[in-house]
């Protein structure tokens, strides 16, 4: 691999000739999610550079999807960003429907819904329990687990997997819901506020925490729409942007529900969207149930999908972590010609080096913890 | 016993059993206590952490788990001892030696009872230096050498970070606490630690509630400084393990690294024992002067025991405090950590001394 240097600041004149330091952070190291590796130049505890260097978990997913048919491809989504395996399959099955033309039945839609913000939820007491443990808090992340686990239970009795869920189909919803599951998700929903009012208990008013991030990891609007941030780390910029209101897919246009905007751009704003949209999904799901339809949850589909030849379709949905898109050409076989994967945290890792420079190694921990990255979604 | 012991003395004479026989016996006793004392603070660290996180802790060996620590010690014994290629080897040999020596040789000034005289029976500590408190900071001084040495010789950079962020840390944490404990010693007039027990018994209170708000003001500001110097959350900074890996002992293994964590429990243990000498009434029970409390003195304990019991539940509340703590608080920052120590607790600690010095002035 070819390593690239970093920009180099001029060193500025010092009595002693202070040397910077160059530090190796990563790929294996307790903080950074995985294997992502960190070029840092260092001088003292100050961060005067910091070069991200992936690919460490790079298994070719592209490439695989071109060799396998559409409805084969689902189980690839799952294993990009794990911890979130039904928005990704969500984000995939509606390209394909999309470039198929193909229309979801009404349950089914509602079905998707209620998976994907389970999904947003679970998804986020991880990034929650991670960020709190980095910094020091080691509390917060087995009471997080604790809610996590009745998800991942939740999705087992759907689907049958925790994490891999492979739960979604071009054109509908592989099963039915089980008996008593809608008042097992009801009765989960209804108790969770608490939950969340818990963790927020041990964090949001925590002397250390707030001193911890409050200020840390700026990242101005600008720079986050330069790069391409999107999701909670767009919104803790103050920056409204929501694919579920700007362009809503499956149910999301027949439910209520706010999107949290923050505008202090730090760390702790962040952290506070990614809370009220824990909250937001509980509201969303509440409603999903109320309103779930009875009816087909699989729409009349051809026996082998075939992509139209000289087709292509871009379909994103929102993600727990941002905007998660697929570009898929079709060629006139059951194999899409090219899929192009639009990851959010690859994106919002770019932008990493521009919140930790100037630093300390502390606060890059807190930065790494916000931005909500997971390395099999940024290498595929 | 005693038996046994007044036949030693007559066969071996006076002089061997007072200046050889009865230390080293004492001695023995003692680091046994305070390395069983120490495996089951990590015992207890993980099953009250199994409390406070909804999780049970370890189980798994012995009846509920009572056997884990014995298993702890048995891996830690037979695991591989690595030392990296490129490390100054005597001094990364050397360095967990100085962090769990001097911590347990402070052990040897702590009063864990009365003397002889009072309890009839025999000093429940090894010696009774008169300069004590100065022995003891002297000794917690030395500690820190075995941090810094140890990070740096790993030839890590990590190690080393985490090294010169304790000795930063350090440095900066003792002068409060030096201030601190200057307290106690300017309300009791005398260096010797069973001498302030002994006046926190005489003026009939203990020294944490002296000189209101001073003693309390002190108190507060030596144990958050000892919190600060045994590296424990919320000051863990040398070994924050998500920034550093493991900070000044990442590269040690086995023995090497079972002596770092020794050290860091005993400092815990020697922290809490000050704490309970010098503000706590040291092995007093509550109140010992008033004597409608009496059944406090646990009577039916045969000679001095009590003292001994009350002294280990004051250190154990202590002990209780800092695993607490690690439940509850998220880690500062370096810079916030040095900001807290120079611009809060140095400032505030020379309050207490000079609100104390102040008040002794006036009623003299």
């Amino acid at each position: 691999m070819t390593d690239h240097e970093p920009d180099s600041n001029p060193q500025p004149e010092t009595l002693f000739g202070v040397e910077e330091m160059e530090l190796n952070f990563g790929p294996q190291h307790p903080a950074t999610h995985g294997v992502l590796r960190l070029k840092l130049t260092i001088d003292g505890e100050r961060i005067n550079d910091c070069y991200p260097i992936i690919g460490y978990l790079h298994r070719g997913t592209e490439k695989l999807f071109e060799l396998h048919p559409f409805f084969q491809n689902v189980p690839h989504t799952d294993r990009m960003d794990y911890v979130a395996a039904a928005t990704n399959n969500l984000a995939y099955v509606g390209a394909v429907e999309k470039l198929l033309g193909m229309t979801v039945p009404p349950r089914a839609r509602y079905i998707r819904t209620l998976l994907s913000e389970l999904q947003r939820i679970s998804s986020h007491l991880l990034w929650l329990a991670t960020h709190a443990i980095d910094i020091g808090a080691m509390t917060p992340f087995f009471y997080t687990f604790r809610e996590r686990e009745q998800i991942l239970d939740m999705f087992e009795e759907y689907c049958g997997a925790r994490l891999t869920l492979n739960c979604m189909r071009p054109g509908g919803q592989p099963f039915d819901l089980p008996v008593g599951w809608v008042e097992k998700v009801g009765a989960f929903n209804e108790a969770f506020p608490e939950k969340v009012d818990e963790y927020e208990g041990l964090l949001t008013e925590n002397r250390i925490w707030k001193k911890r991030t409050v200020g840390i990891g700026i990242l101005p609007p600008e720079v986050a729409l330069d790069y391409g941030v999107t999701g909670p780390m767009l919104r803790g910029s103050g920056i409204q942007w929501d694919i579920r209101k700007a362009m809503p897919y499956e149910a999301y246009d027949e439910v209520d529900f706010d999107v949290p905007v923050s505008y202090n751009c730090d760390t702790y704003d962040r952290y506070l969207v990614r809370m009220e949209e824990m909250r937001q999904s509980v509201r969303i799901i509440r409603q999903c149930l109320e309103k779930l339809p009875d009816g087909p949850i699989m729409a009349k589909r051809p026996r082998v999908l075939k992509g139209p030849k000289d087709s292509d379709v871009y379909h994103s949905v929102e993600g727990p972590k941002g905007e998660i898109g697929f570009y898929i050409v079709g060629d006139g076989t059951p194999n899409p010609y090219r899929c192009r994967v639009r990851p959010p945290s690859f994106y919002n890792i770019e932008v990493l080096p521009e919140m930790v420079r100037g630093g300390l190694i502390a606060d890059l921990i807190a930065v790494i913890g916000t931005t909500d990255i997971v390395l099999g979604e940024v290498d595929r | 016993m005693p038996g046994v012991l007044t036949a030693l003395h007559d066969s071996l004479g006076a002089t061997i059993f007072y200046f050889v026989l009865s230390p080293a016996l004492k001695i023995a006793i003692l680091l046994i206590l305070v390395l069983t004392l120490i495996a089951y603070t990590t015992f207890a660290e993980r099953k009250i952490l199994g409390f406070l996180q909804v999780r049970t802790g370890p189980n798994r060996v012995g009846p509920w788990g009572v056997l884990q620590p014995l298993a702890d010690v048995a891996k830690l014994l037979v695991k591989q001892d690595i030392i990296p290629d490129r490390a100054v080897r005597w001094v990364f040999v050397i360095a967990p030696c100085l962090v769990v020596g001097p911590a347990l040789v402070i052990f040897s000034v702590i009063p864990f009872g009365p003397s002889a005289e009072l309890s009839g029976a025999f000093n429940w500590f090894i010696t009774d230096v008169n300069v004590g408190l100065l022995f003891v900071v002297a000794m917690a001084t030395v500690g820190v050498y075995g941090i810094i040495l140890g990070g740096w010789a790993s030839n890590n950079k990590f190690s080393l970070l985490g090294g010169l962020r304790s000795a930063a840390q350090m440095i900066s944490y003792e002068v409060p606490q030096g201030f601190a404990l200057v307290v106690p010693l300017l309300m009791a007039g005398t260096l010797s630690l069973t001498g302030i027990v002994d006046a926190q018994f005489d003026q009939g209170r203990w020294f944490v509630f002296g000189f209101f708000p001073f003693g309390l003001l002190a108190f507060f500001i030596y144990f958050v400084a000892g919190v600060a110097e045994s590296n424990r959350n919320p000051f863990d900074l040398p070994e924050a393990e998500s920034e550093l890996v493991a900070g000044f002992h990442t590269e040690y293994s086995g023995m090497r690294f079972a002596l770092f964590f020794l050290g860091e429990y005993a400092n815990m243990i020697v922290i809490s024992a000050v704490a309970v000498t010098l503000f706590l009434g040291g092995w007093h029970r509550p109140f010992a002067n008033v004597e409608a409390l009496s059944f406090l003195d646990l009577g039916f304990l045969p000679g001095g025991m009590s003292s001994f019991v009350w002294f280990t539940l004051k250190l154990l509340c202590f002990l209780f405090v800092y695993i607490w703590f690690r439940g509850t608080f998220p880690r500062y920052r370096f810079d916030q950590l040095m900001d807290l120590g120079w611009k809060w607790m140095i400032p505030a600690s020379l309050i207490a001394v000079s609100g104390t010095a102040l008040v002794k002035i006036l009623l003299a």
